[in-house]
């Protein structure tokens, strides 16, 4: 387990333990925390779970693949630490990862 | 009506989705979720890839955790089915024996895999790719020294057919059309997935007509073809088509088509009841047509319009529909529907599996399938969306970036 906080773009923030293995994406989604949408089910191929990585955190989420670089570069509202949360997978290392959630998904 | 029973009618991703949206958007009423399946909600998609190569389990296929339902107050009831609707009483009957009363109804109740009526279409070793039942039953018939059969070359038979190739299995996919993805995708993209599967082992019979099967003990060892051959097989998946599940809506005497029909809020002609998903046959305003579609993104949208109207929320900004596939290292993904086209424009080299090709209707994009390429899927569905013209030369010409194209 690790914990991660969602931090949604009215300010609400849900703590959540996330089992180990599991992507910051399925932590959102199997508890039903708005604003990331995931419609594709992490295969990387909608670009509906862009969160915020806090600074500190980003290096330690590792590196984007280039199909999630070329699928971000097209989300609205992208920033140097935006990230698909389908493509981070959750380790001890990020346990107390913060994100950000945009104010919506497209 | 935030105190109204919901009763929602089959526990698939666009069911599940409703009743997990209706929660998140505050319905404080009580919420019934029937399931046809012993397990709740779950994504279908991996079923042909990453769950059936053994690389996702069924945890993390489950839309949500079980104990959601109960921490959500959803009644979640698995094994059940509803047997009719009295729209008068508004109640539904299931064939537990139960009745429930409800104040909204959501039809969420899917489509069936077509069977094929043929001789020995009932013997051991005929499959489908529906549920996880069906799955579990696939996966056991694949493996190394195996023969595979795939009835069918649409998405669900060549994503069968590459997964089946990963684990070892011979692979013979057998289409009546001349081509593959026949009533689905561009020429340029039949061609291609036809020679990327075959480098990958699959064979084919095209323009293949199947006659019956044939079978020992019980159990199939082959697919009889038109020509008189038979393919010998050890399994045999069989992918030909949907039918939408709407017979409970058409016996309670709803409006129903090629689905159940409803509105932009995927409300019935009873405005008590919603239907969402593989069952409705619903507007699409970009394309000024109606119709129904089997994806998942089709079945978020639908249940988060459903979730929107029942909730007086504002109706969901417009959307362009899009779906995707992945067969080896290819992902495919495709927006809009070629509604119209009347002119086809290839952009990149299908001999790099990297390219797009766009089906135009005039100077604008009605959909694009885009191999290995995100920007023009990405740029492509927003071109469709906002039904914004583009100049065809530049589009075919990919040095000029999609956002230059597009600019």
């Amino acid at each position: 387990m690790a914990k991660v906080t969602y931090i949604q773009h009215d300010g609400t923030e849900t703590v959540i333990d996330v089992k180990t293995g599991l992507t910051v994406m399925e932590g959102a989604v199997k508890n039903n925390i708005p604003g990331i949408d995931a419609d594709c089910g992490g295969a990387c191929a909608c670009a509906t779970c862009h969160v915020y990585v806090k600074d500190e955190w980003l290096a330690k989420t590792g590196t984007k693949s280039a199909m999630e670089e070329s699928m971000l570069d097209f989300a609205e509202g992208v920033e140097p630490n935006s990230r698909l949360a389908c493509q981070i997978k959750m380790s001890d290392a990020l346990d107390g990862l913060v994100v950000n959630l945009p104010e919506s998904q497209h | 009506m935030s105190d109204a029973h919901v009763v929602i009618l089959g526990a698939g991703h666009a069911g599940g989705t409703a009743a997990a949206l209706l929660r998140q958007y505050g319905h404080e009423g009580a919420i019934t979720l029937i399931g046809d399946e012993p397990i709740p909600p779950y994504q279908r998609p991996p079923l042909s890839k990453a769950w059936l190569k053994g690389e996702a389990d069924a945890g993390s296929l489950a839309l949500k955790p079980l104990e959601f339902y109960a921490e959500n107050n959803i009644d979640f009831r698995p094994d059940v089915v509803a047997t009719a609707i009295d729209r008068a009483a508004r109640t539904v009957a299931l064939s537990s024996g139960d009745a429930l009363n409800y104040d909204i109804l959501i039809l969420a109740t899917g489509a069936r895999a077509i069977a094929l009526p043929i001789p020995g279409a009932d013997l051991d070793g005929i499959l489908f790719l529906r549920t996880a039942a069906n799955a579990e039953a696939l996966k056991a018939a694949v493996g190394p020294g195996k023969t595979l059969a795939v009835v069918g070359g649409g998405y669900i038979g060549l994503e069968v057919a590459a997964s089946g190739r990963a684990l070892g299995a011979r692979v013979v996919v057998i289409e009546r059309e001349a081509r593959l993805l026949a009533r689905v995708a561009a020429e340029p993209l039949s061609t291609f997935f036809k020679g990327y599967h075959e480098k990958h082992g699959v064979r084919f019979e095209l323009g293949a007509s199947v006659t019956g099967f044939a079978g020992q003990d019980g159990k199939v060892t082959g697919v009889t073809l038109a020509d008189g051959r038979t393919i010998a097989c050890d399994a045999a998946v069989v992918g030909v088509g949907a039918h939408p599940n709407d017979e409970l809506a058409k016996a309670a005497g709803l409006e129903t088509s090629r689905g159940v029909v409803v509105d932009l809020d995927a409300r019935t002609s009873d405005p008590a009841i919603f239907a969402i998903g593989d069952v409705a046959y619903r507007p699409m305003p970009i394309y000024d047509r109606m119709f129904r579609m089997e994806s998942v993104p089709n079945a978020l949208e639908q249940a988060k319009q459903a979730a929107c109207a029942i909730m007086g929320r504002p109706r969901p900004a417009g959307e362009c529909p899009w779906q995707w596939s992945d067969q080896f290292d290819l992902k495919l993904q495709i927006a809009g529907y070629a509604f119209d086209a009347d002119s086809v424009i290839l952009r990149g080299d299908p001999a790099t599996a990297k390219f797009a090709i766009f089906h135009l209707k005039g100077d604008q994009v009605q959909s694009v399938e885009a191999i290995n390429s995100p920007p023009e899927f990405m740029m492509g569905k927003l071109l469709i969306l906002n039904r914004k013209p583009v100049d065809k030369a530049r589009l075919a010409d990919p040095t000029i970036s999609m956002k230059e194209v597009a600019a």
